[in-house]
């Protein structure tokens, strides 16, 4: 779905249907150098079930024209505008990783805006390291092999992925070298300049935070202090599963959206 | 895309023996179970509709995929750098997959001309009939690739060694020419292996194997993969199997909803699903028993190879011999830096006294095993022009390097030894029989 925000060209997949009035809205948030690509299988599931859906690119990721942005508030702020832009008031608002920070942002400063929330892989704050921060100022591809391998359980390093044939750390890799150049590095310093005292405050509509037990990115001790931090959230724990939970174990991850999203 | 290996992936050795499977679940097996069952039972009738609408992970139906071959589909996606892949038939079947995900009626295609006879076949015969048209051009020019290069071309192909002339395609130079006119380049790796040579890694946006060959490495089973580089920008090319809605699911868009897996995506919802030229569970099973020991295999074949080679080149009854690991081989510096580990194990010579002395030759020899297949454990032998290649024709042949004399070798894993033995005896043979 084509979207003009801010006069820009801005991208959404919608689980390949069309919208209609009246229906429930879900919005999906990718995490840093990502695109809405990640959202495919909760995406094409919502929209089936009869939700509108919208699966937003960035700006300056995916099909979203740039440059990007600098900071998770101001992300947060224009994917209010994207929804302006799609028609939508209140949806079901969904982010993994720095997605998980931009919905966290959205729910505080636009209550109005966010019906449910749901946090994957999240941490509050969310630091990165110099090496990876460096690495990604430099668009040097060892940004990239920091951040995959980072991202997936021991696991999921040997595969087994649960979608036939995919090699998840190939996929990866491949969705992290289509960002521009200075994205990456835009999106992790804007993670780790998250303050969640100063950028976030209290959420009061229903959430979820969803933890891999195997995540070395964004340990499943930090998710959980997340979740302590809202006043209605649930928790779901998966085992064995890494940051990259969307790859790694799908299905659990739609089991615990549908408990909350529709 | 660089070269590199990841901080804290896995080595190449490793992902041969592990990629893509965990001790089964179910009942701890550690080797791959076979999964012999046609279909896959649903949990609830919403779980079934999400496999169907791609909402949900699993399998449906071992036409469309099968757990055994996912685990083989992922490993061969592992060891070439991909994102994925899938398991077909034969190689043929793989090869047809990739340029009917591709290409349709109308839709041209710059290929190798140095190709397996069957390649040849289905893009020089086959195709055309179904509206396929393919120029063939010296696949040592990568000038000739972009010469022919049409409006309509959707495609460029080519073998990383060419069958039977042993040519190395140049694989940066000729994805080079493809990405600038914005086409993929499919290189078929067969007589490579990902061992030996990573096509993707050099710029290929898609590469197919025979798996009958030495990823099996036992000659038992017929099947092929192919495998998705995920790189590609099929958005800066007129490609409507992925960037246009598609009326066989729900106008599905595969650029705008699969990302870096696009490609695989539609060959399995699509060509896997029409065609149906799937792998059996079985031939899955015993391609993942080779490819355990694809790396130590591929050494020694190699090595092996390339001792026959220089014994053949000594020869006085021999008049060429054509391996790229031979220094007087016109690619050699080519094959020293795209194959550094070695140039493969099929090649050809040439034995003085033409297509008679050819004939002795290979009927003179014990261990050599006369029969139409390479990539076997076993040393295997050929008459190209008589056998694999037969139906090209005089042009053709001569085009393709392929001469009268010319035999063709599979060195397999015995002793070297011995094979160097073989071979003397029988061009010892060929001597007398020439001499009288």
């Amino acid at each position: 779905m084509r979207l003009e925000v801010d006069g820009k060209a801005a991208f959404a997949a919608t689980g390949s249907a069309s919208h209609a009035s009246g229906r429930r809205a879900v919005v999906f948030i990718h995490g840093a150098g990502m695109d809405h690509s990640v959202w495919v299988m909760p995406a094409r599931h919502f929209a089936r079930t009869g939700l509108n859906v919208l699966a937003l690119d960035l700006p300056g990721h995916g099909r979203s024209q740039g440059p990007g942005l600098d900071s998770i508030a101001a992300m947060a702020d224009w994917v209010v505008r994207a929804m302006d832009a799609a028609h939508f008031e209140a949806a079901a608002v969904v982010g993994h990783s720095m997605g998980s920070l931009v919905a966290y942002v959205l729910a505080a400063r636009h209550p109005d805006r966010c019906r449910a929330l749901a946090l994957l892989g999240a941490s509050a704050p969310m630091p990165v390291t110099d090496a990876l921060l460096d690495a990604a100022r430099d668009d040097d591809h060892a940004a990239i092999d920091m951040a995959n391998t980072w991202s997936h359980s021991p696991r999921a390093k040997l595969g087994a992925c649960p979608n036939p044939g995919m090699w998840m750390l190939g996929g990866g890799e491949r969705l992290l070298e289509t960002a521009a150049p200075g994205v990456f590095h835009a999106d992790l310093a804007a993670c780790n300049g998250f303050d969640p005292e100063a950028d976030a405050g209290p959420v009061r509509c229903p959430a979820l935070v969803v933890v891999g037990e195997a995540d070395q990115m964004t340990p499943a001790r930090a998710g959980i202090r997340v979740s302590e931090r809202l006043q209605d959230a649930r928790l779901e724990r998966l085992a064995g599963c890494g940051h990259s939970m969307l790859s790694e174990q799908p299905n659990a991850v739609l089991d615990a959206l549908t408990a909350i999203v529709p | 895309m660089s070269n590199h290996k990841s901080p804290g992936t896995i080595g190449f050795d490793t992902l041969s023996l592990h990629a893509g499977q965990a001790p089964d679940p179910a009942t701890g097996a550690r080797a791959t179970p076979i999964y012999q069952s046609a279909s896959f039972v649903f949990p609830d009738s919403d779980f079934a509709a999400g496999l169907f609408n791609i909402e949900r992970a699993g399998h449906v139906y071992s036409r469309l995929s099968n757990p055994t071959n996912a685990v083989l589909e992922e490993r061969i996606a592992a060891l070439d750098g991909g994102v994925g892949a899938i398991a077909t038939a034969s190689g043929q079947a793989a090869m047809h997959l990739a340029v009917a995900t591709i290409c349709s009626a109308g839709d041209h295609i710059v290929s190798s001309r140095s190709l397996y006879g069957g390649t040849h076949n289905l893009l020089e015969y086959t195709l055309p009939r179904f509206g396929i048209e393919t120029t063939f051009v010296d696949p040592r020019d990568p000038a000739a690739f972009a010469a022919a290069i049409r409006p309509d071309t959707r495609l460029v192909f080519g073998e990383i060694l060419g069958n039977p002339g042993l040519e190395v395609l140049n694989v940066p130079a000729v994805a080079e020419v493809a990405h600038q006119r914005s086409l993929p380049l499919l290189v078929d790796a067969t007589f490579a292996t990902p061992y030996l040579c990573q096509p993707i890694r050099l710029g290929a946006d898609l590469v197919m194997h025979s798996a009958t060959k030495f990823l099996s490495g036992h000659g038992v089973v017929i099947g092929g993969l192919l495998v998705d580089g995920g790189a590609f920008d099929w958005e800066s090319g007129p490609f409507p199997t992925i960037n246009d809605p598609y009326v066989g699911f729900h106008d599905l868009v595969f650029g705008e909803e699969f990302g870096p897996a696009a490609f695989i995506t539609r060959a399995r919802k699509e060509g896997i699903r029409d065609f149906g030229a799937c792998m059996a569970p079985m031939t899955a099973f015993q391609i993942l028993q080779g490819l355990e020991t694809l790396p130590l295999r591929m050494a020694r074949h190699v090595s092996n190879a390339l001792r026959v080679a220089e014994f053949l080149a000594s020869h006085p009854l021999v008049e060429s011999v054509s391996h790229p690991g031979l220094p007087d081989h016109p690619d050699h510096a080519l094959a020293r830096e795209l194959l550094p580990k070695g140039a493969g194990a099929v090649f050809g010579f040439t034995v003085a006294g033409g297509r008679e002395a050819g004939k002795t030759l290979i009927e003179s020899l014990d261990l050599f095993s006369h029969l139409a297949n390479v990539g076997d454990a076993k040393s295997l032998v050929i008459h190209p022009a008589s056998t694999t290649h037969h139906r090209m024709d005089a042009k053709a042949l001569q085009a393709a390097g392929i001469g009268e004399g010319l035999i063709r070798v599979s060195i397999g894993l015995e002793d070297a030894d011995d094979l160097v033995a073989d071979l003397g005896r029988a061009l010892h043979r060929v001597g007398r029989k020439r001499s009288g």
